[in-house]
């Protein structure tokens, strides 16, 4: 139980997908000008992340026992998260056409998201050595990670709107500087002990 | 005969005469008792900290505006604020190009190219530190402590070295030689610190000169030192040591209570001020560095807008629409 709860901690705070290890930041600067579609982005790569996490496992299992992995490993990865992918949308158009319209492009190009080859590619890392639960878990709060860091992110883009910003700066380039800054906040839970914290 | 004339206009019909150059000045003033306590307590080379940071803020406020062909507005005092509250905290003997960059980035990236004043998002002193930790994290945390300030000390006083009173708490140093620096001392500030942050006294002087004009809210400062005081007492820590040392008095009275950076609802600005109380605890216990108001109030920085949408009062006499 301590050692979830210590992954997933890191994977929300510590190294945070996209402030700390910087993955994923195209849906993080594409879909982040409002709230609403930020939380819907953050629970469909939440959704993808976890069940990414659980297939790959055994994907990767498989072929380490063929003695694949080396090759196969990434495009076998993209496929399970493509098809993923193709199921929440099927989802999502039925469900909420207007999250639907709103997430446009960047729902399909969460294939490519590269948290989410991240998290798989992290998981399969003979480094870490995650069991079956702790890839989920791993997953899991690596969306809940995305989901915190692109819902921040939009909340003060929002206040951005009305900002009689500078020609240079407006759209992108003040995203950019924003993410930096939202990232360098993020530096204050880097080293954090949370052993100690839990009495270990 | 005439007419009296009936001038109709939008509200607010009554205004207070007080103006955003008007409290920036007021905030410069409440500093100056800090501002004073470091160069008493670190001599000249607090002064080269200080002056250099001004004038690097005020710099890169007027050369932003000029190139982005704005009016210059560097009278209002906001930039000198920015560059004062930066030089508070930093270590003393800081080299002038070093804060300056620090100056020079808080007034450029976290200010003017967000739109200048009232649009920024982070509070840009603590940009500008939070900058400066991240490129010369050894020049960052190099302290030195005021000269006869150890007598406390006694025999273990060599193992002190260049640590803040936070720094020695973390490595266990009072616990293993069994001394501990007296309340007295943490309160005047005869201490090793950021150089306006460690006197309690000078700090005080100025926050009771801002609350009694109102210039800012009682409720952050409230929450911030509230929630780190009870925490600390629930860890079974000295929650007074916790609230006389490190930055924790010049980050909740002067950084937290920043208008720009902060939720406009009270009971927004409370959970911020929680918020950071929680954070800095956390941060000074169990993070990576030894003292945490710098990221504790920046993480809350980024999460006002939302603390702001959770907690809009509702409107008197508003109807749900499904009743």
């Amino acid at each position: 139980m301590v050692d979830l709860l210590l992954i997933s901690f890191g994977a929300i705070f510590i190294s945070n997908f996209v402030l700390a290890r910087f993955l994923g930041i195209c849906p993080f600067l594409g879909v982040s000008r409002k709230i609403e579609t930020a939380l819907g982005m953050g629970f469909a790569v939440i959704f993808v992340m976890t069940m990414a996490s659980a297939i790959t496992y055994g994907v990767q299992k498989l072929l380490v026992r063929h003695g694949l992995a080396e090759f196969l490993q990434t495009i076998s990865f993209i496929l399970v998260i493509a098809v993923l992918v193709q199921f929440v949308e099927m989802i999502l158009r039925k469900t909420s056409p207007g999250l639907y319209q709103a997430l446009g492009i960047y729902l399909p190009l969460i294939t490519t998201n590269c948290a989410v080859l991240g998290v798989a590619l992290i998981n399969a890392d003979p480094g870490e050595g995650y069991n079956f639960i702790q890839a989920m878990v791993n997953g899991f709060s690596g969306g809940v990670g995305f989901t915190l860091a692109i819902v921040l992110f939009a909340g003060l883009r929002e206040r951005l709107e009305f900002a009689p910003l500078p020609k240079a700066m407006e759209g992108f380039p003040i995203a950019l500087i924003l993410a930096g800054l939202i990232s360098i906040a993020f530096l204050g839970f880097s080293g954090f002990r949370l052993q100690a914290l839990l009495g270990l | 005969m005439e007419t009296p004339q009936l001038i109709v206009s939008p509200a607010p019909h009554i205004r207070a005469r007080q103006s955003t150059a008007g409290i920036m000045w007021m905030v410069v003033t409440s500093l100056i008792p800090a501002a004073a306590a470091g160069v008493v307590l670190f001599g000249r080379p607090a002064l080269v900290v200080i002056v250099s940071s001004i004038l690097a803020a005020v710099l890169a406020e007027a050369f932003c505006q000029r190139v982005t062909g704005r009016r210059i507005t560097v009278g209002d005092g906001s930039a000198v604020v920015t560059g004062l509250l930066l030089a508070l905290t930093l270590p003393p003997e800081l080299p002038w190009w070093m804060t300056a960059s620090g100056a020079a980035f808080a007034i450029i990236i976290g200010k003017q190219v967000f739109g200048g004043l009232g649009h920024n998002l982070f509070n840009p002193a603590l940009a500008g530190r939070a900058f400066l930790l991240a490129s010369w994290p050894g020049a960052m945390m190099t302290w030195k402590w005021p000269a006869a300030s150890l007598s406390w000390a006694g025999e273990s006083v060599d193992a002190i070295g260049g640590a803040t009173v936070l720094g020695l708490a973390r490595q266990g140093f009072f616990a293993k030689h069994g001394v501990a620096v007296p309340y007295s001392q943490l309160f005047m500030g005869n201490i090793a610190g950021s150089l306006g942050e460690t006197s309690a006294l000078a700090l005080l002087i100025g926050a009771v000169f801002l609350l009694a004009f109102r210039v800012i809210d009682w409720r952050i400062p409230l929450g911030y030192l509230g929630t780190l005081a009870i925490l600390a007492l629930l860890a079974g820590q000295d929650p007074i040591f916790h609230l006389l040392t490190g930055g924790v008095l010049l980050g909740a009275f002067f950084m937290a209570t920043d208008y720009v950076t902060t939720p406009i609802t009270p009971g927004g600005r409370f959970f911020f001020g929680l918020g950071c109380g929680v954070l800095t605890f956390l941060i000074r216990i169990y993070g990576g560095y030894p003292e945490g108001v710098t990221y504790a109030i920046l993480l809350m920085n980024a999460a006002a807008p939302l603390l702001e949408k959770a907690t809009i009062p509702k409107r008197f006499g508003e109807v749900r629409a499904d009743v």
